[in-house]
């Protein structure tokens, strides 16, 4: 790709032709307070927070500009600080700001541009506050839709269409009653939702949260035990329980991306109701045996049914949790004890 | 059937307007009363009764009936006034005086329509057609120079010449920059794409404005033979009419004028055996305002919630419907391209200003004596509209502003009514020309309450996605509110200038962009009026219920307990023949008190600001 060299308050930046002016100018550490944009996402240009002035051109939006050779970028004009400083009090008066019992608190973009921008008391108190007092959506067993947190960034709205393919979320209504909403307006629970959580883990404030989320107090990078696909993922770990999954951005597998098993499905972990050992039926009852005994158990009853009416009667039924190499081995396994009969879940 | 009705050429032209005004004023029965009356007095073949799409604009008159060759009018018309109507037409009667145009001045009766001051400084160009012509018969269209300037185009012009001669003409598009009309056909026109649109923009959504729906009813043709012509020029073979499903008339009569045109084959292939091929589908939009902006009416053709594209973006000439090249105009553009073919540029450009050629056409509504649609040459002045055509302001009240433009506009002062008016001096006295709806409002108007009016209007129509737009005009209108309920603060002026600076720059599409000058402009001109309504409590229009009280002048009184006995919050007191008293305290300013005091004591009076009882 052809390389392209902009100026931007007075420093030289060199970037990729079609990059856009915010994410050339974020990857080289030049802050540009902004709201709606994600770098995996199409630019959208809703919240304004990310005016710039060009020389020559006047105010444009940078996450819809793409650089040019030669531009000349400012930052930091009068009327950029008054656009912005606008746009983020209006959005900080509509917004239920509660941040010590928010989930993002520390973590919210809203956050991150008032400090940016720094917001006056006295300035904030001249204005009217706006935020409404819509219901929340509990419906999901994962997350919380909050809509009064929402900033109508729609990055969920891009993420379920561009990331999952799924296209549960749009903008509804007009006027201070636009909001995000699933088909009708319907609890999110009652719409095609898959659950997979990615627009979760890019909403810039606490409008969409995990339920009973706790944050963690390191990571530890692994795979994903679900499926053969061997996503990334990165475990919230705290004490010695796992108490959140991310998906690893570095994988190349998934890129970052999960799916709602993956991203939610860690409780078995500590589960009661998990088996740590194997267990072996007596009498009745189920008790708890060593791994020697249990496929001691297995090996003589394998025989004793081929003795019996032998090696076909026997059959394989293998799981898609294992990997390709695990069920190679399966099924030569199962050779190896006479029978063709083989199978896998996915099949079914 | 006008065939045949006019191989006996009758002597008499009665029209009848049929619009959706005309109809709600009862056209319809008047029409067909008067068809059968003339038909049993035997004139049928002398007396033709011809329906019209639209009366002549002077709606506040409907149901109006027109006598060509003559030119007189008969206004407000009843079922009952028929008979005589018809008979005058017998030889030897007498026309029907009373029911001719009385001047509001003199009280003299003005038999012709021409000689009606609404009418005089007119000049009827684009609405030529309208109230002439019967829009459901392509035949009157066609005896009227109907699809001439397409048969010359096809048969004589190459596309270049008609893209030069709409430039030359000088016409500019009604968004809010008044884009030259002709610089934009040439854009599309230079696309590189085989594929093209042609988008007539008929989703008038401003309050008060409705004279695109005007010439839909009343002269649908010209608009297809515009946007034919358009399609030539530009090489696109499909156009789409975006209308308003709220205009069900204008869809009927588009849609048997299409019909008509594909019959006649001006719409269809090879139009004219010119090789030329084009065909128009409707449209119907679904109520939103904001579906009127270029890229939100793209998306909502096809298919999506209509949301404005942010800039940086390609022009919609370069980008539009289905990713492809598309020109969009409004339908007054359209309906002006034949009358440019038909008449040249030259004569078009020599109406007009220096930079806005031309007419202009307004709905002018509000407090003017005479109201209606109106077509007046750019550079008139405003007191020339409101004072000649408008007749000034009724009921001997004073003229307090005029608002331009829709929500997107502002208001103006007595101060400019001199302003002759075109784009930019519109633009520059801080209002636009935008829809042309035209709002006339009195000493009566409160400024302050007339912008929340405006603002709960784009507040209301913002598509929601823009912060500024969204949450500023609702900041806006919150403080607006406030204002007109007497909890405004001083600091409030300068912060609504701010928020309204900060928002045209800011937003995403020209309704951000101007949702503030209702405001902006009533603060220009009008800044003593929110400080009454902060510093005074006082609204000095006496609209805002919160800032305002009822009085009984004691020396009117008489004491005779009407006001008592209907007030629903027993605030009044007195005995019968003792001077009443309102309690302010108690008093809701519902003013029944008012409406209900005999009018020969009139004792009761609305005063600007909160009276403490004991006043
Ligand atoms: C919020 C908004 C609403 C608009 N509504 C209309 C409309 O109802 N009709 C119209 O012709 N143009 C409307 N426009 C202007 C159009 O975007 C466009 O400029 C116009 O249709 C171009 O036609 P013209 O150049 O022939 O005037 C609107 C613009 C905005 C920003
Ligand atoms: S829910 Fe979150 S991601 Fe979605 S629009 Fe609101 S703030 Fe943005
Ligand atoms: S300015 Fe208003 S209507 Fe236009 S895009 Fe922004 S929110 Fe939507």
């Amino acid at each position: 790709m052809r390389k392209i060299t902009f100026v931007i308050n007075g420093r030289k930046i060199e970037t990729n032709e079609r990059n856009t002016i915010l994410r050339a100018s974020l990857a080289h550490g030049i802050y540009i307070p902004h709201l709606c944009d994600h770098p995996d996402l199409t630019p959208f240009g809703g919240c304004r927070l990310c005016v710039v002035e060009i020389e020559g051109r006047g105010l444009t939006i940078s996450c819809k500009a793409p650089v040019e050779e030669g531009l000349v970028v400012q930052t930091e004009t009068p009327v950029i600080n008054k656009v912005r400083r606008i746009a983020a009090e209006l959005l900080i008066v509509n917004h239920h700001a509660e941040c010590l019992q928010c989930v993002r608190n520390t973590e919210c973009k809203l956050q991150d541009i008032a400090a940016y921008i720094g917001i006056e008391a006295d300035h904030l108190q001249r204005l009217r506050q706006t935020a409404g007092d819509h219901p929340i959506d509990n419906s999901n067993p994962f997350f919380i839709r909050n809509p009064n947190k929402c900033v109508l960034c729609g990055i969920c709205v891009r993420t379920c269409e561009e990331i999952n393919g799924v296209r549960v979320l749009d903008f509804a209504f007009r006027g201070y009653e636009t909001k995000i909403s699933t088909l009708m307006n319907k609890p999110i629970n009652e719409s095609v939702c898959e659950s997979c959580g990615e627009c979760v883990v890019r909403c810039p404030t606490g409008a969409l949260i995990i339920k009973d989320y706790q944050r963690p107090d390191r990571v530890v990078t692994t795979i994903c035990p679900y499926c053969g696909t061997g996503c990334g993922i990165q475990l919230g770990v705290r004490g010695n329980k796992v108490v959140s999954v991310r998906g690893d951005r570095d994988n190349p597998i998934n890129k970052g991306q999960l799916c709602v098993k993956g991203r939610f499905g860690y409780h078995f972990i500590d589960h009661p109701d998990r088996l740590t050992t194997p267990l072996i039926k007596r009498n009745g009852a189920f008790v708890k045996a060593s791994w020697d005994k249990a496929l001691e158990l297995v090996a003589t009853k394998f025989k004793e049914a081929q003795d019996r009416y032998g090696p076909e009667a026997l059959a394989g039924l293998s799981s898609a949790r294992i990997t390709n190499e695990e069920n190679y081995l399966f099924q030569k396994l199962l050779r190896c004890l006479g029978t063709n009969s083989i199978d896998h879940c996915a099949r079914l | 059937m006008i065939r045949k009705e006019r191989s006996k050429i009758p002597v008499k032209t009665l029209l009848l307007g049929q619009g959706t005004c005309c109809i709600s004023a009862g056209a319809e029965q008047v029409y067909t009363a008067l068809k059968r009356e003339i038909a049993q007095l035997g004139m049928a073949d002398s007396v033709q009764v011809k329906r019209t799409g639209l009366c002549h604009g002077f709606c506040q008159l409907d149901p109006v009936v027109i006598i060509e060759p003559e030119g007189l009018l008969y206004s407000e018309v009843k079922v009952d006034d028929v008979p005589e109507i018809a008979r005058s037409f017998l030889p030897g009667e007498r026309l029907v005086e009373r029911l001719f145009y009385h001047s509001p001045v003199t009280g003299e009766a003005i038999p012709r329509y021409r000689d009606i001051a609404f009418y005089q400084r007119q000049q009827r160009t684009v609405l030529k057609n309208c109230g002439y012509i019967d829009p459901e018969e392509i035949d009157d269209y066609l005896t009227n120079g109907g699809y001439q300037a397409l048969r010359q185009v096809l048969l004589e012009m190459t596309p270049e010449q008609v893209i030069k001669q709409v430039k030359d003409s000088g016409l500019r598009g009604l968004g809010g920059a008044g884009f030259p009309t002709g610089r934009k056909w040439e854009s599309c026109y230079q696309a590189a794409e085989n594929e093209k649109y042609v988008v007539c923009n008929a989703d008038e959504g401003d309050p008060g404005a409705f004279q695109d729906r005007s010439i839909l009813e009343g002269d649908p043709h010209s608009v297809l033979e515009g946007m034919i012509i358009a399609g030539y020029a530009v090489g696109a073979a499909q156009g789409y009419i975006y209308v308003r499903a709220e205009y069900p008339l204008a869809v009927k009569r588009l849609r048997s004028a299409i019909v008509q045109a594909r019959e006649e084959g001006f719409l269809g292939e090879d139009i004219f055996g010119s090789g030329f091929g084009f065909d128009i589908e409707i449209f119907p939009g679904a109520g939103a305002f904001v579906c009127g902006e270029s890229t939100a009416l793209v998306l909502s053709i096809e298919g999506k919630r209509g949301m404005p594209k942010p800039l940086p973006r390609p022009r919609t000439t370069e980008v539009g419907l289905w990713n492809k090249p598309t020109l969009l105009n409004n339908v007054k553009t359209f309906a002006a391209i034949r009358w440019i073919i038909n008449k040249g540029a030259d004569w078009f450009s020599s109406i007009g200003t220096k930079k806005s050629k031309g007419t202009a056409i307004f709905s002018l509504t509000g407090k003017t004596v005479n109201c209606g649609l109106i077509e007046v040459p750019m550079g008139i002045t405003l007191r020339e509209i409101i004072f000649g055509i408008g007749g000034g302001i009724p009921d001997n009240k004073k003229f307090k502003a005029v608002q331009t433009g829709g929500p997107s506009g502002g208001v103006l002062p007595e101060s400019l009514l001199d302003t002759a008016i075109d784009f930019d001096s519109l633009t520059a006295a801080g209002s636009m020309m935008g829809s042309g709806g035209m709002v006339v409002v009195d000493e009566e108007t409160c400024m302050v309450d007339l912008a929340r009016y405006f603002l709960d209007f784009t507040q209301k129509e913002s598509c929601g996605q823009c912060s500024l737009c969204r949450l500023g005009s609702l900041q806006m209108l919150e403080i607006l509110t406030a204002i007109t309920k007497g909890e405004g603060r001083m600091a409030d002026i300068d912060l609504l200038i701010e928020l309204g600076e900060g928002i045209k720059i800011g937003s995403l599409c020209g309704l951000g962009q101007s949702a503030p000058n209702p405001v902006l402009s009533t603060i220009r001109y009008f800044r003593a009026e929110y400080e009454a309504h902060i510093l005074m409590q006082q609204c000095p229009a006496k609209r805002c219920k919160a800032l305002i009280s009822y009085y009984i002048v004691p020396d009117k009184c008489t004491g005779c307990t009407a006001c008592q006995r209907q007030c629903p919050v027993n605030a009044i007191t007195g005995d019968r023949k003792k001077i009443h008293v309102i309690d302010q305290n108690k008093c809701t300013r519902c003013g029944i008190c008012l409406s209900v005091c005999p009018e020969r004591f009139s004792a009761v009076e609305s005063v600007p600001g909160r009276l403490v009882s004991g006043d």
